[in-house]
């Protein structure tokens, strides 16, 4: 008789200790995650593809499908990649089979990573397992949700300006993104270059911790790797003593946080405190008032140089022409989305001639500052907490027509991805039954940090990652 | 800040695409809302501040001249949306 | 060209230098410079720049970059940076070339060109890296369609290929200053040990922006590019039909339009190319994927130190003893060396650098391969060994071992003692020739001595039968 495998509450911690200790087999886990799969996918829609048989003899895992997978297809969302098979996998994905782990398939995106609701995926948007008529947030929804429904014990993530963060919010799980050079984006399509960074998302901190510790570290592959200045360690304490987290007070100012959100965060922040956490306030003004358009200046500025490889000669789908050019032409403009094309314009006039100084040398600089500004808060706190997203999921449909609107959901998120700083989102509540996600910022390489404060505050607080409609 | 038809065309073709008449309408009403809100940026006066291309400080990560295997030309063109025997076959440039 | 006299040219140049590392610039694949191997497959998701593959730059050919740039006296960048150059063409795998923009490697460098007038200063604006495109060959159509192919084929095996830029400022003067400094610049690469830089090969190549102006003047006219030359010569060439064609439109009143055009070397034309639908615009940005490269002092300082001496300097040397053109022909053909070496073991200055850029050259012996004892051995005896033991020696020369001695062994017969009878006895034997050599037909001397030669088995010195036939027949 088959084990009853509850993966909507099992933690990869838990996981392979029974594998270890025998008392579940590698096949019979990806057995019950295929069955959840089978159950709840259909309506979620967190998979692009699946794989039947698992290949190693650990525990499962699902990658976003920006992350080439050697044999399995990845299309990162987009139509131009339709049934582009890697012959090479990403070292993340190289690491995640050197240690064991075996992929279950891969998690839908926005097209090329860009967006906030999943809705930019040529194949349909992903589903909040909380509520299903809302979205999941981006870009990584399909990772995010299939962690929260127990699709995945964990799963690979990439974030740019907050793409592993806020769908770790809206679906109410722990998601990292990682100090910038920290982990490998070699084989990990690219969207900004100097913004991506690949991190975990599961269902709580210490798998959070897990996971990086198998990713992270100096590729020889990617030139902006480093060697983790120290070893990833378990987080086990519950108190937050001697902790310093600074609130900055632009918080306040910022309208768009819905009234349930800003309650969560400051019970949470109430938490931390109790937790013997010193709280203060601390000040990034620039961040707030400018880092959005920097963001959007120089994210689209690298992504239209990124993509410009999908020109249909080597690999994806082409659409013919008489000539090169007008193939090229016409393969773009048939395999892009509106969101790519989007960004790939802004970013090529940003770097057109007459506009670079104005747009991308501009936001070049104002990048340095805001850098400068996080690193004088860090300075005094060891930790900047806000909120992840400032509201809860949202209708699917809902932003679809209003760009601007849809790249607000990064704005807390977003400064600090600029900064090249570490973030971790900690589930601190519910608002409208749904899930609300605590925004935890470290120094650079401040990764053990972050773990330690959010698995205190995670005990404390004693959210249940299991979406209320499956308990 | 406005963008105007003829820009969005030519940033089109910098950028290879070849947008359907609908497109260059919605960019332009699109990319002229959003140049308003990054356009932001200008109003920093910023000239004794350098550019951050990178948030790493580190300089000089570099590789020995040190050959790796490479790819069978078959794994090389397995993706190729058309080939010619060992070559990759595009429509020609002139 | 008329009026030519009333212009001058003004020329700079575009050099681009193909490094020989083993592996290409930003991938570890073997680099596609003389590897042998099938089409693509010198490749990797790198240089195919498949989704999410990253650039690792190669240390070797930024090293070589930096030992270019002091060998031309330029600045090294304390920090240099990667750019991205943003094009589509389908020998780019990325729809971006990594190159360098506003920090290159090397900048302010001057490389000396020493003439009859003094030293010329070519300046060089910069150096720097970059990686090649790749190979595109262009398939013409079974319908025989008229001005295009019918499909383009692309093999990536050099895509990625080191590649250093060397921009001069426009500071040369004529195609034979541009011949010559190009001359020179190979050299110093050759020297350098960083590329072959044989333009047949495609290991280096030139492209020449010229305008011209009249004499005198300082003023800038419009120039045009000439792109597509394949030897020194066809530079040379190239440079000259260009200038004619400006002297041309701008004596006919005409205004210069900006052009680039393609020379062919084989039938002397100047085909422009086809203008573009829109200028170029690069939008160059700092690469993301890579960090800026500082280069030490301690590694300035040691690639400084493992530089050789320069040509224009050894040029100066070894005019001292020979003439200028002499002296450039063997800097310039890597010859000076061996020359200073067997002038040194004893041979005349005058005579090796004929045997030398001559002989040696023609018989395609590697200089570097030579003895310079044996060499001078060899160049001292020339006059008294048979010319065809000459010939063969200098053929032998690289030889692993080669010894002159058994050649100088069979130094040529000039005792007049062994040789009088045998002249005595050729003279006798044509009685008739004889009798008309005296009778005006002096043409005859060549038979004398070539029956001589015959009969001594080639092994008389030919001088020497020449004056004792000459003596006999007056006598």
């Amino acid at each position: 008789m088959e084990a009853v495998i509850d993966t909507l509450r099992l933690t990869a911690e838990d996981a392979q200790g029974l594998v270890e200790h025998k008392e579940l087999s590698p096949a019979e886990l990806h057995a019950a995650y295929r069955h959840a799969i089978a159950q709840r996918d259909p309506e979620l829609h967190c998979y692009l593809r699946t794989i039947e048989e698992p290949v190693g003899e650990g525990i499962p895992i699902a990658l976003k499908d920006v992350i080439s997978t050697q044999g399995v297809e990845t299309t990162a969302g987009s139509k131009i990649l339709a049934g582009y098979v890697p012959v090479f996998d990403a070292t993340v994905a190289e690491r995640c089979k050197g240690a064991g782990l075996t992929l279950l398939g891969k998690t839908n995106t926005d097209e090329f990573a860009m967006g906030s609701s999943t809705e930019n995926s040529a194949f349909g948007p992903s589903r909040n397992p909380w509520d299903p008529t809302r979205v999941p947030g981006g870009s990584g929804g399909g990772s995010a949700a299939a962690v929260s429904a127990g699709l995945a014990p964990w799963a690979l993530g990439s974030d740019t300006g907050g793409s592993i963060k806020q769908p770790s919010a809206l679906c109410g799980n722990v998601g990292l993104r990682p100090t910038y050079g920290t982990v490998s984006r070699y084989g990990v399509v690219a969207f900004a270059s100097s913004l991506d960074q690949i991190g975990p998302v599961a269902k709580n901190v210490r798998d959070c911790a897990l996971l990086y510790s198998i990713i992270a570290g100096r590729d020889p592959r990617d030139a902006t790797t480093v060697e983790l200045p120290e070893q990833v360690t378990l987080p086990t304490d519950e108190r937050l003593d001697g902790l310093r987290i600074g609130v900055p007070k632009q918080v306040d100012g910022l309208t768009a946080i819905e009234p349930g959100v800003r309650a969560a965060f400051d019970q949470a922040i109430a938490r931390a405190r109790e937790l013997g956490a010193e709280v203060g306030e601390c000040d990034l003004p620039l961040s707030f008032e400018y880092g959005m358009a920097c963001y959007y200046l120089v994210a689209p500025a690298e992504a239209s140089s990124n993509l410009a490889r999908y020109d249909g000669v080597r690999y994806g789908t082409r659409v013919d022409g008489s000539t090169y050019r007008e193939m090229v032409e016409r393969t773009r403009d048939a395999g892009f989305g509106p969101e790519p094309k989007r960004r790939i314009m802004l970013g090529t006039y940003a770097l057109s001639a007459g506009y670079y100084d104005a747009f991308y040398g501009q936001a070049q600089r104002v990048r340095t500052l805001l850098i400068r500004e996080h690193r004088d808060a860090l300075d005094k706190f060891d930790i900047i907490a806000t909120p992840t997203a400032p509201t809860v999921a949202f209708p699917i449909g809902d932003k679809a027509a209003d760009p601007l609107a849809m790249y607000a959901c990064d704005v807390l998120t977003i400064p600090s991805c600029l900064a090249g700083l570490p973030g971790l989102n900690v589930p601190c509540g519910l608002s409208e039954g749904l899930p609300v996600g605590l925004q935890l910022i470290g120094a650079q390489f401040g990764e053990n940090t972050l773990f330690r404060a959010g698995h205190a505050l995670e005990q404390a607080i004693g959210f249940d990652t299991v979406p209320t409609r499956y308990r | 800040m406005a963008i105007t038809r003829d820009e969005v065309l030519h940033v089109a073709r910098l950028a290879r695409l070849d947008l359907r008449d609908d497109e260059i309408e919605q960019l332009t009403a699109e990319l002229g809302a959003i140049l308003d809100a990054v356009g932001k940026v200008a109003e920093l006066d910023l000239s004794d501040v350098p550019p951050t291309s990178h948030p790493l400080a580190v300089v000089n990560v570099l590789a020995d001249d040190e050959p790796h295997a490479s790819l069978d030309f078959d794994q090389a063109l397995a993706n190729a949306p058309a080939v010619d025997g060992p070559l990759f076959r595009v429509p020609p440039t002139v | 060209m008329a009026a030519a006299g009333a212009w001058e040219p003004v020329i700079g140049l575009e050099i681009h230098v193909q490094l020989k590392t083993r592996t290409k610039m930003f991938c570890r694949c073997a680099s596609g410079y003389g590897v042998g191997g099938g089409e693509n497959t010198q490749t990797c998701p790198v240089c195919l720049g498949f989704p999410g593959a990253l650039p690792v730059p190669n240390r070797q050919a930024i090293d070589w970059t930096i030992k270019l740039g002091l060998a031309l006296d330029c600045e090294i960048a304390s920090r240099a940076v990667f750019s991205r150059k943003n094009y589509f063409y389908p020998d780019l795998s990325k729809g971006y070339q990594i190159s360098q923009y506003d920090l290159p490697f090397c900048r302010n460098g001057t490389m000396i060109v020493p003439t009859e007038h003094g030293d010329h200063r070519v300046g060089i604006v910069r150096a720097h890296l970059e990686e090649d495109a790749a190979k595109t060959v262009h398939v013409g159509g079974a319908r025989g369609r008229i001005g295009g192919a019918e499909i383009s084929l692309v093999d990536f095996n050099r895509g990625g290929t080191p590649l250093v830029e060397i921009v001069t400022a426009p500071d040369i003067g004529s195609s034979d200053e541009a011949k010559r400094f190009l001359q020179l610049l190979r050299q110093t690469i050759v020297e350098l040990g960083i590329s072959d830089a044989e333009m047949e090969k495609g290991t280096l190549r030139v492209d020449a922006n010229v305008s011209i102006r009249p004499k005198g003047s300082t003023e800038l006219r419009t120039r045009c590019e000439l792109k597509n030359m394949n030897s020194f010569s066809y530079v040379a060439r190239g440079i000259d039909a260009e200038v004619a064609r400006q002297i041309g439109v701008w004596e006919s009143g005409k205004e210069l339009r900006q052009e680039t055009f393609d020379f062919d070397g084989a039938s002397g034309t100047l085909t422009p190319r086809r203008s573009k639908e829109e200028a170029d615009d690069y939008r160059y940005f700092p690469e993301p994927d890579l960090v800026p490269i500082e280069p030490s002092a301690e590694l300035i300082a040691r690639l400084r130190a493992e530089l050789p001496e320069l040509p224009a300097t050894r040029i100066r040397r070894v005019e001292q003893a020979l003439d200028l053109e002499q002296s450039m022909v063997l800097v310039s053909g890597g010859l000076d060396r061996l020359w200073e070496a067997t002038v040194a073991a004893g041979a005349g200055g005058k005579a090796a650098a004929n045997v030398i850029a001559n002989n040696l050259v023609g018989a395609r012996v590697d200089p570097s391969a030579v003895s310079p004892g044996e060499l001078a051995a060899l160049i001292s005896a020339r006059d008294r060994i048979p010319r065809q033991a000459f010939d063969q020696a200098i053929g032998k020369l690289a030889e692993p071992g080669f010894s002159a001695a058994p050649y100088l062994a069979d130094e040529a017969v000039s005792d007049e003692a062994l040789l009088e009878p045998i002249v005595d006895a050729i003279l006798a034997a044509n009685a008739a020739q004889v009798e008309a050599y005296r009778g005006g037909k002096t043409g005859l001397l060549g038979f004398f001595v070539g029956q001589v030669m015959k009969e001594t088995g080639g092994k008389a010195n030919a001088r020497a039968v020449n004056d004792l036939v000459t003596k006999k027949l007056a006598g």
